[in-house]
């Protein structure tokens, strides 16, 4: 059906994921680089308190999907607006799609796997905040 | 002092774009220095060219007067009529450069191959559809017809269409003006036909192709805000027409 065409519905995406996207990336730079210390306060402690909390697994997971398919898109247009050459399209976009969900299912992996203090490593290479460091 | 009654007269440098496909490789640049008035236009220098100085010079007009839409082109890097554009209004310090509107197969000096445009143009149905023969007059308010007429204004010179970078890029996008003829359709209260046009425009090569550089709009020697109607249409195929 003519509804779900791709190029509507992308084009309905950038709009929508455009104005979802100020909000969280606001967010999340505010969070990060100026309270509680300001850009000073990050370091290894400082990302894994925060991936351990539900909360922001969630806000850094929708920031991460909707950043990366919003650019890759924006990639896409670039890529069909300006490269003629059919072979060299092709294997632009492919690259395009294959870049873009290895670190889509790398980065949600990330967020969602993080383990600080893995049971078993040596203890010199633990931060000092786990139990066994 | 100047005598009175004696307009003041004055060289401009045209610098024409020329092709001839029977002995050229590549357009060249010619340069021409024309004696005109400031109430003069750029088609009138081109008259002078032609007629005085090199009968070999070809372009097409019709009317003369912005109507009729045959003299669309290049000036100064300007989509424009050269009907329309006064020569008071140009940098006469600086020469004129004037070249045949792009994205169109070239076919000689300021004449392109008009065929792809008019294609597109006939692809989106520009005229009224209507099922039903009706016994008493189709009745339309003054509002039902306010909200296409900006788009009935088009007189399909092309400028818009060729001053698109995505078209310059794919000749087989629809163009501004093939959405501006669907738009005065798609809006009109008496045409059943909108679904079958929005249809039409809402594919690959559609209206989702429009980048809004607004190119369009600055070009369109008749003031219509093309960007504005093609907006129109991206947002009819999301939620439906308002008429």
């Amino acid at each position: 059906m003519k509804f779900f065409r791709f190029d509507r519905l992308a084009w309905i995406f950038m709009r929508v994921s455009g104005f979802l996207l100020i909000g969280l990336i606001f967010t999340h730079l505010i969070v990060n680089l100026m309270q509680d210390g300001g850009v000073k306060a990050i370091d290894f402690a400082f990302v894994a308190g925060k991936l351990a909390n539900p909360f922001w697994q969630w806000f850094d997971v929708t920031l991460l999907w909707l950043a990366l398919i919003h650019g890759s898109n924006g990639m896409r247009v670039v890529i069909d607006d300006y490269v003629y050459r059919t072979g060299v399209k092709r294997f632009l976009l492919v690259s395009l799609v294959i870049s873009t969900t290895t670190l889509i299912v790398l980065g949600t992996l990330v967020i969602f796997t993080l383990d600080p203090c893995p049971v078993g490593s040596p203890a010199d290479l633990l931060p000092s905040f786990c139990p066994a460091g | 002092m100047p005598e009175l009654g004696v307009v003041q007269s004055f060289t401009v440098t045209f610098i024409v774009r020329r092709f001839n496909p029977e002995t050229d490789q590549e357009p060249y640049w010619q340069d021409f220095d024309v004696d005109m008035y400031s109430t003069d236009r750029v088609l009138d220098g081109l008259h002078k060219i032609k007629w005085e100085q090199d009968g070999s010079l070809s372009f097409r007009r019709s009317c003369a007067h912005g109507i009729c839409g045959s003299d669309a082109m290049r000036i100064n890097g300007r989509n424009r009529l050269a009907c329309k554009t006064l020569i008071k209004d140009l940098d006469i310090s600086k020469p004129v450069y004037v070249e045949a509107i792009k994205g169109l197969p070239l076919e000689k000096d300021l004449i392109v191959d008009m065929e792809p445009f008019f294609a597109a143009y006939r692809e989106v149905q520009p005229f009224l559809q209507s099922t039903s023969t009706p016994d008493k007059e189709n009745i339309q308010s003054p509002e039902q017809r306010a909200r296409f007429d900006d788009t009935t204004k088009c007189i399909l010179c092309a400028a818009c269409t060729t001053s698109c970078p995505v078209f310059w890029t794919d000749g087989q996008y629809f163009g501004p003006a093939a959405i501006v003829a669907a738009h005065r359709f798609i809006f009109d209260s008496r045409d059943e036909a909108a679904q079958v046009r929005l249809d039409i425009l809402n594919s690959k090569e559609g209206v989702w192709r429009c980048r809004t550089t607004f190119n369009c709009t600055e070009a369109c020697p008749r003031g219509i805000e093309i960007t504005k109607a093609i907006s129109e249409v991206k947002q009819a195929t999301i939620s439906g027409v308002r008429r």
